[in-house]
């Protein structure tokens, strides 16, 4: 199978995980869709490693899986304590500050 | 085989004293008695940042003489550009560091616990039993860290690492204002899910462009850059994606869409450290990028880049004009500077480098200082209770008379923000304008002085409401006062305003350091 078929799979999983948070409202829906995109950036990363036989992509690839670790535990404190706030985890309802 | 890399232990001292003034932080929290826990943070960390600065003019010398190298087998760079925009960023940090510390009326200006729903039985015992969010102090140190590595950063993934070390503590600072604290958290909220946003664009790109060059070193993407026919397609949708992710931290249109609502509703001095210290080290990661990688690509890149720049101008400047709220006028006066600071990215030319770096320093003095400023001025309603600081414009008006210091000084701040001659702004502007003119700019330069005569109106009108206008008389019986503070503001502001005016009056000193420092290792 071509090597080619990760990457559209990868470019499909971004388009998905961008969408997500464009037009989901449930912030934690959002927030998957952020880490969606980092999984497709994995991907990229770990294939474009295969086709240039060099290491140094996948490493990245651990790198990037520990940031996307610490990100999910700021992202979901703050998640969590506007939702005790306010009983509900809505984009929409989080509009205070006019745009 | 594994090939251990040789570490330059030394180049690395500010960036290891910062590291450890958090780390020890953290260790501060757990077993200092709280009494004095706030000192021992405030002192550990003002004489980190101290000691950063001391350490970074020091590796400045070293790299003067003996000239500019690679670290870490070639994850950083130790040259001109990078240690001027540190030394920027540990200046204006150590400001924003005190406004950041003081307190008025023997509060600071955070949640007594950011973890007390707002409002109940919980956070009511917390504020009695005069708790302090001293997290914030490592917090601090950390985003200070991760902005240190930003302008160094000499590969895509240590630039990316840096980026996230500076932004995560960000994100929490944000949520922690201790009056109107559904507005921070919300703030908190919209910073955290765009920043992630964009750092996913900053990371495709970088994966984008390993698969262009097999490599994410700066280097060596520079390097197949102009040697790769064929491929264009990964190495410019690489390369927008990364300018995005860059864009997106320094507020850029349309990228800006976090700044209002995130400056308005951090914490002040949270605000103002992140307004002056975070876009000093996105724009020096920008023109590192931009400088070494994309040099072959202007013909690709330019009307993008054009783009920007010519609608963070024009619409940060319109949207600042029809602005009711203090803090969200200075949001987008900040975005416009982005503006007229991306002109000296696009020029691509050596100066461009010097001027961007001191319009960096003389907008960070005059940030630091507004929002210094802006958290003094608070409502009192009533009953006399001193609340939230004073945001609607029209709460400003008639300042001048009862606080002609703080008055005169904020309108000294705005009109280095408007580049009235003689201040730091009008030095910083003509750096970065000429510049641009000798890239062969000169149409985005045209714009940049008309949006800049723009932005005089509405700084010149905030100036006006606090000189000439009777104060309002509030229906509630509210009132605007000016809280007095430790102290620690105060020294803030004075040398910022300080500096503007040095800047303004004999900035030949500094211009002359910044023009040694206009070149990067490759």
């Amino acid at each position: 199978m071509s090597l080619v078929n990760y990457l559209v799979l990868a470019g499909i999983l971004f388009a998905i995980g961008s969408a997500a948070v464009l037009v989901r409202r449930n912030s934690i829906v959002a927030f998957m869709g952020v880490e969606l995109m980092l999984n497709a950036a994995n991907l990229t990363l770990v294939t474009f490693a295969r086709m240039h036989g060099d290491l140094s992509g996948q490493v990245i690839a651990f790198f990037v899986m520990v940031v996307a670790a610490a990100e999910v535990v700021i992202g979901l404190a703050i998640i969590v304590s506007i939702f005790r706030t306010r009983g509900s985890a809505s984009l929409d309802d989080a509009s205070l500050l006019k745009s | 085989m594994f090939v251990a890399p040789h570490i330059e232990w030394a180049a690395l001292t500010p960036v290891l004293i910062l590291l450890g003034a958090a780390v020890i932080g953290v260790l501060v929290e757990a077993f200092v008695p709280r009494a004095s826990r706030r000192l021992v943070q405030l002192a550990l960390s003002a004489l980190a940042v101290a000691g950063a600065l001391v350490a970074v003019t020091w590796r400045w010398t070293v790299v003067q003489s003996s000239g500019p190298r690679e670290l870490v087998a070639g994850a950083l760079r130790e040259d001109g550009p990078a240690l001027l925009a540190q030394a920027v960023l540990l200046v204006l940090s150590l400001l924003a560091l005190l406004v950041i510390a003081d307190r008025s009326r023997g509060e600071d200006g955070f949640a007594p616990t950011a973890a007390a729903v707002p409002g109940s039985e919980y956070e009511d015992q917390a504020r009695r039993a005069g708790l302090a969010q001293t997290e914030v102090f490592p917090l601090t140190m950390f985003a200070v860290t991760g902005m240190l590595v930003f302008p160094a950063a000499a590969d895509l993934l240590t630039m990316f690492i840096a980026l996230e070390v500076l932004s995560l503590p960000l994100y929490l600072l944000a949520g922690l204002a201790r009056y109107r604290r559904l507005l921070s958290q919300e703030a908190s909220l919209k910073y955290f899910l765009l920043g992630a946003f964009s750092s996913a664009f900053f990371l495709m790109g970088l994966a984008l462009l390993y698969g262009y060059a097999g490599s994410v070193r700066l280097d060596e993407l520079a390097v197949a850059v102009p040697a790769m026919a064929g491929m264009d397609g990964l190495l410019l949708a690489g390369s927008a994606l990364v300018i995005v992710g860059l864009l997106f931290k320094v507020g850029a249109v349309p990228f800006h869409a976090w700044t209002p609502d995130v400056y308005q509703g951090a914490p002040t001095s949270v605000t103002g450290f992140m307004a002056a210290c975070t876009k000093v080290a996105a724009f020096a990661a920008l023109l590192r990028f931009v400088y070494v990688v994309t040099p072959g690509l202007t013909w690709d890149l330019a009307p993008f880049l054009w783009t920007v720049a010519i609608l963070t101008m024009v619409v940060g400047t319109v949207l600042a004009i029809v602005q009711t709220d203090m803090k969200r006028t200075l949001a987008y006066s900040s975005v416009a500077h982005a503006g007229f600071l991306l002109l000296g990215v696009i020029a691509l030319d050596e100066r461009g480098i010097g001027g961007v770096i001191f319009y960096l320093l003389a907008y960070g003095l005059a940030t630091v200082g507004s929002f210094g400023l802006v958290s003094l001025v608070r409502t009192k309603d009533a009953d006399g209770n001193v609340t939230s600081e004073a945001g609607h414009l029209s709460e400003w008006a008639g300042l001048g008379r009862r606080s002609p210091v703080l008055a005169v000084s904020f309108a000294l701040f705005l009109l280095s923000f408007a580049g009235i001659p003689l201040t730091a702004g009008f030095t910083g502007k003509f750096a970065v304008f000429s510049a641009a003119v000798a890239g062969g700019a000169w149409p985005l330069v045209v714009v940049a002085v008309l949006a800049s005569a723009a932005a005089a109106f509405f700084y010149v009108r905030i100036i006006v409401l606090m000189f000439f206008t009777e104060p309002p008389v509030a229906e509630d019986g509210s009132s605007t006062t000016v809280v007095r503070t430790e102290g620690l503001t105060a020294v803030a502001v004075v040398v910022c305003a300080v500096g503007t005016v040095l800047l303004g009056v004999v900035p030949s000193a500094i211009l002359a350091i910044t023009a040694q420092a206009s070149k990067f290792l490759l």
